[in-house]
């Protein structure tokens, strides 16, 4: 047995393995010792007469490469392992790198891998903080890699922060740049290392920030960031609280707050038509009762297949006590009557049920309902839903599409389209037949009777395959 | 309102856009500058949601006068609102750069008066950090569907990549959800940007000093599971994508619940198993040579859920089987479920110098309860299990919620 000491690095290596070589050691019969494992024992190893005086032999470039990074790794039996597969390489099997299936070949490979991810990691996981030192900003990072790696990493960092002072400490080495060279030196423990940043706060908001709890997967996160690192990761410290914190956040997410109607409080216990048409009478949910004669309650029978909805009763309205009786509620009728409809079918109601207006009692100007009215009253729609259980609904106008929807919905955009609801499957949202009398230009005015006729015509067709 | 504040409104904005990488590009630093490009992206930190951190992604502003509804940033929502000065950002980039918090930056934005002084913006700060700051980190700019060329040329020239989003997968889906927005104005930008990158390659190949253009190229995104459209037409629309404007990545996003969304849309967590399939799907089409129709059949047109789809390809297939691993070509070898591209390409060359047996695909790490199945080695051939009805139950992994259950039983504890 052969036993041959050598530094940890492939220099040293190679002039050993060339020695080697030359004297034709066949691998079983050598013991690689590293210097350091060395120091203290009895036995010293033989001195290689030749070491660095033999041939230059001839290897495939992939097995140079494959044993830089392979040195790196802290594994001892590393250099024997190099050794074999130099010796097949150098006789009679050439290729033997690219059968990678074989079991030295695979154990390279793993080695190499690892030191490959540990890399990776190092350029990842340094985290830099900025120190003064005599009046010069200097960058200051503690890592703990899992291999020897720094010699092999650090000319990445002198690539991407060449105008920066920094220096990168770990247990096994050290290596500063002044903006000219790098020097290394030994390893510290991390008390060395500053702590804190002030830029950390701000870093650490980002991290919080980005995370979306809705896609919480603690698994992915620590197979790609093990957790022996998260020591020196300034952002690792919110992680538990991120964690626990998710499933409340997403669940806001998922159901945004619920807005409550103020009219829920005056619905009665029964909750069928004439009941709440009754319980109606007394409503004060909003402000709006103190003008307005009466609350105007929907009208049609139980189990309409169509529920239409308005915006708000108007003056006359207000005045009889039924919805679109007006003359918007005539115009309704009469595109009624055209498209094969009869109102005594449907169900027709008012998002808002009592007349909201401005001016004097000679003069009462109609006044769109405001977000909170709307909201008060919306108890009452979602009851009449519930009693009439229409398979459709078709919203008149943006108030009413709204407050199905949300303010976001806009009648010009979605006007026509069906939508699948938790209300009905078939839903649909149309111009308000007030809005068709009032609009001054004569050819816009047109346009839109002739879509609301053609949504309405829709809403026939879909009646009579229901 | 400081710093602090903005960026936690506006990363918090951001959070929804999937596409994040840093890869594909390659930047040396400039004597006095900082920052440099590998051509293989890091990933600086990971979230909790398994997503990676490599850059610093944020939106310049939320403000938006769009009103797509599944966009938390729409016109028409109440989340609070913050706009970065386009110093601040070329601040914070630098600022975490340095200490090697991330790959640089990828900057969107919501859309500001318009698509071309929204792109302005974007550009000021990519300008600030290239020109000033001698920047050369990754930089992921938003291109605003609609902006005009000179625009466009002028973000090539600062990004590494650029993206304009598709955001849902047929344009009948943007009609219904995104109105503002259609097939018709992103393809035009997605076509400038790919005519610019081109004729960018064909210049450095006359001259290696000509300007580069989003050397990184173009992707995409696009949200899943906000419509019911099925997998078989984003896989389309991802196809033709690829091939008309020769994107480097489609990002699939499971739609995610935003605050106070709108009832049209799904009210639940996202489907990020179905997210995880079309990008597997994805993959097999750019890299193992599947077509749509293979994939996602017409009479199936959603991906299994259960199990991958080339696994699903296979089961379908099964007079394509069993594969000779010994006398193959490499299209086929790359069929086989369980063996990967890479797995292949080391087959193919170990196979010049012996037969392949199951010891050496063992070796590879290749799992043989699911190939063994499907091949034939030196020391193996399938018997009778490819006509056995019960082949998909034994080829199958385990039916588990992937990692959904052990992220909810963690959520519970707090444990990591």
């Amino acid at each position: 047995m052969t036993r041959v000491g050598l530094e940890p690095d492939l220099e040293s290596f190679r002039s050993v393995a060339r020695a080697l070589i030359a004297r034709g050691e066949a691998p079983g019969q050598v013991l690689f010792e590293e210097a350091r494992g060395r120091q203290g024992s009895l036995l010293a190893a033989e001195p290689l007469p030749d070491a660095g005086t033999g041939p230059a032999l001839a290897v495939p470039k992939a097995f140079l490469s494959l044993a830089e990074l392979v040195a790196c790794h802290r594994e001892p039996g590393r250099w024997a392992l190099l050794y074999r597969v130099l010796w097949r390489l150098t006789h009679g099997e050439r290729q033997l790198l690219e059968v990678e299936s074989d079991a030295d070949v695979y154990r390279l490979r793993s080695l190499e891998k690892a030191v490959r991810r540990d890399s990776h990691k190092m350029k990842a996981f340094v985290r830099f903080r900025r120190v003064e030192r005599e009046g010069q900003e200097h960058f200051i990072a503690w890592h703990r890699p899992d291999h020897l790696i720094v010699r092999h990493v650090a000319p990445f960092f002198v690539e991407r922060f060449a105008t920066m002072r920094w220096s990168i400490l770990t247990p096994d080495a050290c290596v500063h740049w002044d903006l000219e060279r790098l020097t290394y030196g030994e390893g510290v423990p991390r008390s060395e290392a500053p702590e804190g940043d002030a830029l950390e706060a701000l870093w650490s908001t980002y991290y919080a920030s980005t995370f979306n709890p809705a896609r919480l997967n603690v698994k992915a996160m620590r197979a790609e960031m093990p957790k022996k690192h998260w020591a020196t990761l300034p952002e690792a410290r919110l992680i538990p609280a991120l964690v626990r914190q998710a499933p409340e956040r997403t669940a806001s997410m998922v159901t945004p707050e619920l807005e409550v109607s103020e009219a829920s409080h005056f619905l009665p216990e029964r909750r069928d038509l004439p009941a709440l048409a009754s319980a109606a009478k007394s409503c004060q949910a909003c402000p709006l009762h103190e003008r307005a004669t009466q609350a105007v309650f929907g009208e049609g029978p139980l189990g309409a297949p169509v529920m239409f909805v308005g915006e708000q009763p108007g003056d006359q309205e207000d005045r009889e006590g039924r919805p679109f009786i007006g003359p918007a509620g005539q115009l309704f009728n009469e595109v009624l009557a055209r498209v094969g409809i009869r109102r005594e079918d449907t169900y027709v109601t008012n998002a808002v049920k009592h007349f909201g207006w401005t001016g004097d009692e000679k003069r009462r100007l109609h006044a769109t309902p405001n977000r909170r009215e709307v909201l008060a009253c919306k108890a009452w729609l979602e009851a009449e839903v519930a009693a009439v259980k229409p398979r459709m609904i078709v919203c008149l106008g943006a108030t009413a599409a709204q407050t199905f929807l949300g303010p976001g919905f806009r009648i010009n955009r979605s006007r026509g389209q069906v939508f699948e609801t938790p209300w009905t499957p078939w839903w649909m949202a149309t111009f308000h037949p007030s809005a068709l009398l009032r609009m001054p230009d004569e050819q816009a005015r047109e346009e839109a009777r002739a879509h609301f006729e053609a949504d309405l015509r829709r809403v026939a067709e879909r009646l009579r395959s229901l | 309102m400081d710093v602090r504040q903005k960026l936690q409104i506006l990363a918090d904005a951001a959070k929804y856009d999937a596409s994040c990488a840093s890869s594909g590009g390659k930047r040396k630093t400039l004597p006095g500058g900082l920052g440099s490009v590998e051509g293989t992206g890091i990933c600086h930190s990971y979230t909790p949601d398994g997503r990676c951190v490599s850059l610093l992604k944020i939106l310049l502003t939320n403000f938006c006068i769009y009103d797509c509804q599944y966009c938390v940033n729409r016109i028409s929502s109440d989340t609070p609102r913050a706009r970065f000065t386009p110093e601040e950002v070329v601040r914070l980039t630098l600022d975490f750069y340095k200490r090697n918090y991330i790959e640089g930056l990828f900057l969107s934005s919501g859309v500001l008066k318009s698509a071309d002084y929204t792109m302005e913006q974007l550009i000021e700060v990519a300008r600030t950090l290239r020109e000033e700051h001698q920047f050369q980190g990754y930089i992921h700019l938003k291109a605003v569907p609609g902006a005009s060329r000179e625009l466009i040329d002028a973000a090539g020239k600062y990004a590494d990549r650029l993206s304009a989003n598709i955001e849902l997968p047929t344009d009948g889906d943007l009609r219904r959800l995104a109105p503002e927005k259609s097939f018709a104005t992103t393809g035009e930008t997605m076509r400038e940007i790919h005519a610019r990158v081109e004729q960018s390659k064909a210049e450095r190949q006359e001259s290696p000093q000509a300007p580069r253009f989003a050397p990184a190229g173009q992707s995409t995104q696009m949200i899943v599971g906000a419509t019911p459209t099925p997998d078989a037409i984003i896989l389309d629309t991802a196809s033709n994508l690829y091939t008309r404007y020769g994107l480097k990545r489609v990002y699939y996003s499971a739609y995610s619940p935003i605050p106070s969304s709108d009832v049209r849309l799904p009210a639940k967590s996202p489907p990020l198993v179905r997210e995880h399939r079309l990008y597997q799907a994805d993959w097999l089409m750019r890299f193992y040579g599947f077509s749509v129709g293979e994939l996602a059949p017409p009479e199936q047109p959603d991906l299994p859920l259960d199990m991958d789809p080339k696994l699903a390809w296979a089961l379908r297939r099964r007079d394509a089987f069993p594969v000779d691993v010994n006398r193959a070509p490499r299209e086929m070898l790359l069929r086989v479920p369980g063996l990967g591209v890479r797995t292949v390409d080391r087959l193919l060359r170990i196979r010049r110098w012996h037969q392949v047996t199951l010891a050496d695909l063992g070796r590879l790490r290749v799992s043989l309860t699911r190939v063994k199945p499907f091949i034939v080695t030196a020391d193996h051939r399938p018997t009778v299990l490819l006509d056995s009805p019960r082949l998909a139950e034994r080829v199958r992994p385990p039916p588990t919620q992937l990692s959904l259950f052990s992220s909810a039983v963690a959520a519970r504890t707090g444990e990591l």
